[in-house]
């Protein structure tokens, strides 16, 4: 075992505890960014000019008119930019745009002594605009040849081969919805300026060394001089991975100009029509099945959707090739990815990062075929699961396949699946009007950031004269518990209680260079940081106690608040043996640093070995669908999953509730609705508020559910033998898209294959039973079709960019890929 | 005139100053109650969610969650709030909060002051069920109801993006009773404060609180053009997401003359400025069509606020409340300082957002008239389950007798400019016998109501596919399994 994963006994890891910050959670106190702005004095607020066009230029751009509300301090323009006028770090996201990319762009900001006073000048700020075509959708980008960024192609073995191979072949084409993140919190920036102009911002920021890099490019300073603090996210969800940087950069801006403190929060509308999203998808394939149901190639063509600039749309891209298998073995296979450029928002990093859309659509591939193949979808997708000795299709090992079978056999076991099938088909037999379904899916996800370098972490902790600890690391808190996490790592380290350790706000002056808090990584990087921290501490602290107690230091035990000498009784409490080591000039404190190992990613090839290890998790959901609306509940959850020995069971329990109801919300309800008429407002995101893009709310919560952590999961390598979990649950919601599939297959003969729209809301269902029932296609749906050789999917040119991403290109430019 | 006080967490905070146009959420965190926040600005997500002291129908008090974020202050002079901070401390955490907390209730906890008020006021809800209260006697669990009575819908307004809510719905099950020394359980027995005639006046406008209906009529006679506000449930999103702000504003909610309630034999009158909460309340499930009607029309939040003739008043398409009293054939009694006039709703609306109401009238009461109708549904077509807007909403009020279709009432919203009756349908319904077939061959009328278009909420040719299938499955709801086949 090593030593990372090792596991004391009496550890604080592996406790059940509350979130580190429940109680001022709930009583009101605990502080994000905004509520600062109150406790501070002579702020401005900054509000943004929106452009009311999809795509035009900017022909004039008047201020002066803006200058003259009452309150209206400054409006900042493009000409205010003292470094790089770039929000992002591939120089294709203007700050201040004379060109207008999408619907609601901002084209200049205001700052005004109150926010009505911003919102009266940003209203009277007289801009000209010369409209410019605009495309809206991923297929008017496909046809327009629209793309930007590498083109990467996946490929292990001979696709034709294996279709020619293949007894049943089927070809077809899913187009999918992104996502909103609609983090409860906004985005939000507060900058501050010193007497010597070095800059502050608080800002809620999963990255807060990219938004330091971002504000000091745009500022044209050092590093150096800019400090970006980060209290605490209402929620991040990737979508404040990269898309702070911008806002921090205009509120810093402000700040310098005005020497005064600048808050910028978005309403919800701004942020909703200004901010990226995760990228829907466009996916044209074909695949093969052997005459038992084997898959034997898959030949696939993924466009996503990037909107107006690349952000982290290559790295989310190549995410999504390495988990089109997700829990399948495909020997022959070749996959082309590509990022269709549209006038829209920038779509960004979400929660699983193009892993779902990746997995989505081979999971709509089964779900469409099994009824074509006359399998179950149950067992066509269990004789499919990677064996061990098998690779990916990008060549990494699956470890650990045994766990994936063992999440399948135990969610199938504890969800009683197969009585209550049985169950489930003689309600639809007796109920005309009302069908219900019960699918089981699997998860596989790979763990680490795709692009090396970002693999590393860093954590500065901190022993005072009193024995008390403050932790500082590089991650952020944005709900998920990473605070609480790192707070039983290094309680259990040092052997200390958890009441000793104190966490303190995570801060680029602290721990520089840090990744963002991302790829469901936090956990593993940081505790692997905060761990070698402690250890440093404790290897000092353990020389100091063996004079003490008179053994070697390697025979000294931390624990419980008290220090020990292997085998012997006498102790040393833990306050007494720091203030000593104090006294003898012994360094209490300590930077850490983990890198993980092992890993290694060429992007040109697409191949290598990017994931340190696996989650697997396995989900069963029973809906039920009402056959005149197409009305659904979510019956029942049954869920077993990885998460290797759990850190703190609270926490990864609550990301595994929260991650499946929110990829339901992705797969069901949440519906971005943008216009793509010819008219005025076209490209103008229809579903801008909360009052039409519908979250899951507690009606939508399943009336059971039932969440299992897999036992005897031990992780080699990973911090005291845990798994990430920020990211894999999410992807168990599939259960229930292909649970309302096959409902709503029920109303139609047995063996009806339909096709399902996702967001997979009550019309797309009620369409799917009307396809079930004989009455035609769903809109906007093509037809799973069969027959040799099947449909090519597009091909990349042959003069493409292959995805090499040009953040890795320059040496030292490696940022934006994950 | 007025106290230009309000009461916050026992303190009295001074209005003075203060813009009428100024939320009761930011004029919170203006004073550093930050706990209260704004996620959506339209009260949709209750992370904004207060505690306000409400009357209750026995004279004493109800703690009534409200969405700070569309409350104006001004509307809450003299009135007592609660927030999250004055629930409890950290040290010392309110019963709710302790098993918010200790669950796994919180995540990212941004959401979760507004779910712990929330939570507090159906925990304070004096005729909540409670374990000790039944005598032994198994209380009703359902999907929605713990077994301390706790009401989820309760919760309806609040919505949280991290912990899939279940540790949630387990904290508001595992509640108690509030302890004997409990202060905001005893402060139930006593009146809540009155709310006093009051006039704030700031750069944008002005916002008056009239002490009765005469000086309200008289003041619309004055200013035709003043915005009436009840809940501000309306009005509130205007203020915050598209800037509106009015000269005038008169708040009308707390007009005793627009509070009255009564049953008839022949009616039941309802004031326009009783929230749908009250409203649900007084009628106890006296109208089985507005008890359907109340669980999805928005959620508790809002309907604590909302008002019925609010409702009536913004003449939206989609407002709820239209389709159920156009099928229980309701009217409204107008009022100006020329007297009273009753209009049928059929005749109430003349366009988008327009009606008959002429400037300086003010709904003050709905009519609803008795015997009513025996077989009655409520079906809203919507994306989620409760808290959407409609898609399509169809009311329901047939006479069946001898298993003819006496009379058919059906009032629709969402497939037209303005909420409308589907005479053509009731024509194609009446005298025939309630059968499958007959709902199929009234159900291809029903399908041609209207003119419904394609938006955001759905397609033209869907909200077309439900109407027709909308009297399939209330027959498949109301008549005896045998027939359902048919």
């Amino acid at each position: 075992m090593s030593s990372l994963s090792e596991r004391p006994a009496n550890a604080v890891v592996g406790q059940e505890i509350p979130h580190e910050s429940a109680s001022l959670h709930v009583t009101g106190l605990a502080l994000y960014t905004d509520d600062l702005t109150c406790r501070t004095h002579g702020v401005l607020h900054a509000h943004p000019v929106q452009a009311p066009h999809a795509h035009a230029r900017v022909t004039r751009l008047d201020p002066t008119p803006a200058l003259e509300v009452p309150g209206v301090v400054r409006v900042l323009t493009a000409a205010d930019v003292p470094g790089v006028n770039d929000a992002g770090i591939k120089h294709d996201e203007p700050l201040f745009p004379s060109e207008v990319m999408f619907f609601g762009h901002s084209v200049c900001w205001v700052l005004g002594e109150t926010l009505e006073a911003a919102r009266l000048g940003a209203a009277a700020v007289e801009v000209d605009y010369e409209p410019l075509p605009a495309l809206v959708t991923v297929s008017e980008a496909i046809v327009a040849g629209s793309f930007q960024g590498g083109q990467p192609t996946m490929v292990r073995g001979d696709v034709e081969a294996g279709i020619a191979r293949a007894a049943h072949v089927f070809s077809g084409t899913f187009e999918f919805a992104g996502q909103e993140h609609f983090y409860l919190e906004t985005h939000c920036s507060l900058a501050h300026v010193d007497e010597a102009g070095q800059i502050f911002v608080q800002c809620s920021t999963q990255h807060p060394s990219e938004t330091q890099d971002i504000v000091a490019h745009v500022l044209g300073l050092p590093s150096h001089a800019v400090t970006v603090q980060c209290l605490r996210m209402g929620g991040g969800f990737g979508g404040k991975e990269m898309q702070p940087h911008g806002y921090a950069a205009i509120a810093a801006l402000g700040a310098t100009l005005t020497g005064r403190p600048v808050r910028l929060r978005l309403n919800r509308t701004q942020d909703i029509t200004m901010s990226g999203k995760r990228h829907g998808f466009h996916a044209q394939w074909r695949v093969g099945f052997s005459d038992d149901g084997r898959l034997e190639a898959l030949d696939a063509t993924l466009t996503s959707d990037g909107g107006w600039s690349l952000d982290l749309s290559e790295p989310v891209l190549a995410r999504a090739l390495c988990h089109i298998d997700n829990a399948y073995w495909i020997p022959d296979i070749r996959v082309n990815g590509r990022i269709a450029r549209t006038n829209k928002t920038s779509q960004t990093a979400f929660r699983g990062f193009g892993g779902p859309q990746g997995m989505l659509v081979i999971e709509d591939i089964l779900g469409r075929c099994a009824p074509f193949l006359g399998l179950d979808p149950i067992d066509l997708r269990r004789r499919n699961f990677y064996v061990a000795g098998q690779a990916t299709p990008y060549g990494q090992p699956v470890r650990h396949p045994e766990r994936l079978v063992a999440t399948w056999d135990e969610v199938i076991e504890r969800g009683d699946v197969t009585n209550r099938r049985r169950e489930i088909a003689a309600f639809n037999a007796a109920h005309p009007h009302t069908k219900r379904a019960l699918a089981v899916t699997p998860v596989k996800f790979g763990i680490s950031f795709n692009l090396t370098a970002f693999n590393q972490a860093g954590a500065l902790v901190h022993v005072y004269k009193d024995g008390s600890v403050l932790v500082n690391h590089g991650g952020t808190e944005m709900g998920q518990g990473l605070h609480t996490k790192m707070l039983q790592v290094a309680a259990t380290t040092l052997g200390v209680p958890l009441s000793t350790v104190r966490l303190a706000p995570t801060r680029t002056d602290k721990v520089p260079n840090t990744s963002a808090t991302a790829a469901s990584s936090g956990a593993d990087l940081n505790g692997g940081a905060v761990k070698n921290a402690c250890e440093q501490i404790r290897e000092r602290l353990a020389v100091v106690a063996a004079g003490q107690l008179g053994v070697p230091p390697a025979d000294v035990r931390f624990g419980d608040g008290v220090v020990r000498g292997l085998g012997r009784s006498e102790t040393v409490a833990w306050a007494d043996l720091v203030n000593q080591a104090y006294f003898q000039r012994v360094q209490l404190f300590a930077a850490g640093y983990y890198r993980t190992e092992g890993l290694h990613w060429d992007s040109t090839s697409f191949h290598g070995e990017p994931f340190k290890y696996f989650a697997y998790g396995a989900a069963a959901t029973e809906v039920e669908v009402d056959g005149f609306t197409g009305a659904y509940r979510t019956r029942r959850v049954d869920i077993v999953h990885d998460v290797g020995d759990s850190l703190s069971p609270l926490v990864d329990l609550g990301q595994i509730e929260g991650g499946y109801v929110q990829g339901a919300g992705w797969l069901t309800l949440e519906d971005l609705r943008w216009d793509e008429s010819d008219g005025p407002s076209r490209g103008r995101l229809a579903t801008q508020a909360a009052s039409t893009y519908k979250l899951p709310s507690l009606s939508e919560m399943p009336r059971e559910f039932t969440v299992s952590l897999l036992e005897r999961a031990h992780e080699e390598g990973a911090v005291y033998g845990s798994k990430a979990v920020g990211e894999p649950p999410l992807m168990l919601a599939f259960s229930v898209r292909e649970a309302l599939r096959q409902a709503a297959a029920a109303f139609g003969p047995p063996g009806t294959s339909v096709d399902l729209a996702s967001p997979a809301t009550p019309e797309a269902v009620f369409w799917a039973v009307e396809e079930a029932r004989g009455h035609g296609e769903p809109p906007h749906m093509t037809p799973a079709v069969e027959g040799a050789p099947g449909i090519e999917p597009d091909q990349l040119a042959a003069d493409a960019h292959r995805l090499h991403p040009r953040s890795e290109q320059a040496a030292a430019g490696v940022r934006s890929g994950r | 005139m007025t106290t230009q006080l309000t009461t916050v967490n026992g303190q009295q905070c001074p209005l003075g100053g203060t813009d009428p146009s100024t939320t009761a959420l930011d004029w919170l965190r203006m004073r550093g109650l930050t706990g209260a926040k704004e996620g959506c600005a339209e009260g949709e997500c209750g992370a904004c969610s207060v505690l306000v002291a409400r009357p209750d129908e026995g004279g004493g008090t109800r703690w009534t969650a409200i969405n700070a974020c569309l409350t104006p202050i001004a509307a809450l002079d003299g009135q007592e709030i609660v927030t999250a901070e004055g629930l409890g401390t950290p040290d010392a955490m309110h019963p709710v909060q302790r098993e918010m907390a200790t669950r796994g209730g919180s995540q990212c906890g941004y959401c979760t002051p507004g779910f712990v008020c929330s939570m507090a006021a159906e925990y304070y809800r004096a005729d909540r069920c409670a374990p000790a209260a039944t005598n032994g006697t198994p209380v009703e669990v359902d999907d929605e109801h713990g077994p301390n009575g706790f009401d989820l819908h309760a919760l309806s307004g609040n919505l949280c993006r991290c912990t899939g809510y279940r540790p949630i719905r387990d904290a508001a099950f595992a509640l108690g009773t509030p302890p004997a020394d409990d202060v905001l359980a005893a402060r139930r027995s006593g009146p809540p404060p009155a709310a006093p005639a009051t006039r704030l006046v700031g750069p944008t406008g002005t916002y008056a609180r009239p002490a009765d209906l005469p000086e309200a009529l008289a003041f619309l006679a004055e200013h035709p053009d003043a915005r009436l506000v009840a809940g501000s449930t309306d009005w509130g999103v205007e203020v915050n997401l598209r800037g509106a702000r009015a000269a005038y504003a008169v708040g009308i909610d707390r007009l005793p003359e627009l509070r009255t309630f009564e049953v008839a034999d022949d009616r039941i009158e309802i004031g326009a400025a009783l929230s749908l909460s009250e409203v649900e309340r007084l009628l106890h499930g006296r109208i089985p069509l507005l008890d359907e009607l109340f669980p999805q029309f928005a959620s508790r939040l809002i309907r604590n606020a909302a008002t019925i003739g609010g409702n009536l008043g913004t003449g939206s398409p989609i407002g709820d409340t239209p389709p159920v009293l156009l099928a229980l054939e309701a009217s409204v009694v107008l009022a100006s300082v020329g007297g009273e006039r009753e209009v049928p709703l059929v005749d109430y609306f003349t366009g988008y957002r327009q009606s008959v109401r002429r400037a300086g009238e003010l709904i003050r009461a709905v009519r609803i008239p008795l015997p009513l109708s025996g077989t009655t549904a409520f079906h809203k077509i919507a994306k989620r389950r409760f808290d959407d807007i409609s898609s399509v909403a169809a009311a329901f009020a047939l006479d069946v007798r001898d298993g003819i279709v006496a009379t058919a009432r059906i009032g629709l919203g969402g497939v037209a400019a303005t909420p409308i009756r589907a005479y053509a349908t009731e024509a194609a319904l009446e005298g025939r016998p309630w059968t499958a077939e007959t709902a199929r061959a009234a159900g291809e009328v029903m399908r041609g109501e209207g003119t419904p278009m394609d938006d955001h909420r759905a397609s033209a040719a869907y909200r077309s596919a439900t109407l027709g299938t909308a009297l399939l499955r209330l027959h498949a709801e109301t008549a005896t399994p045998q027939e359902v086949g048919a």
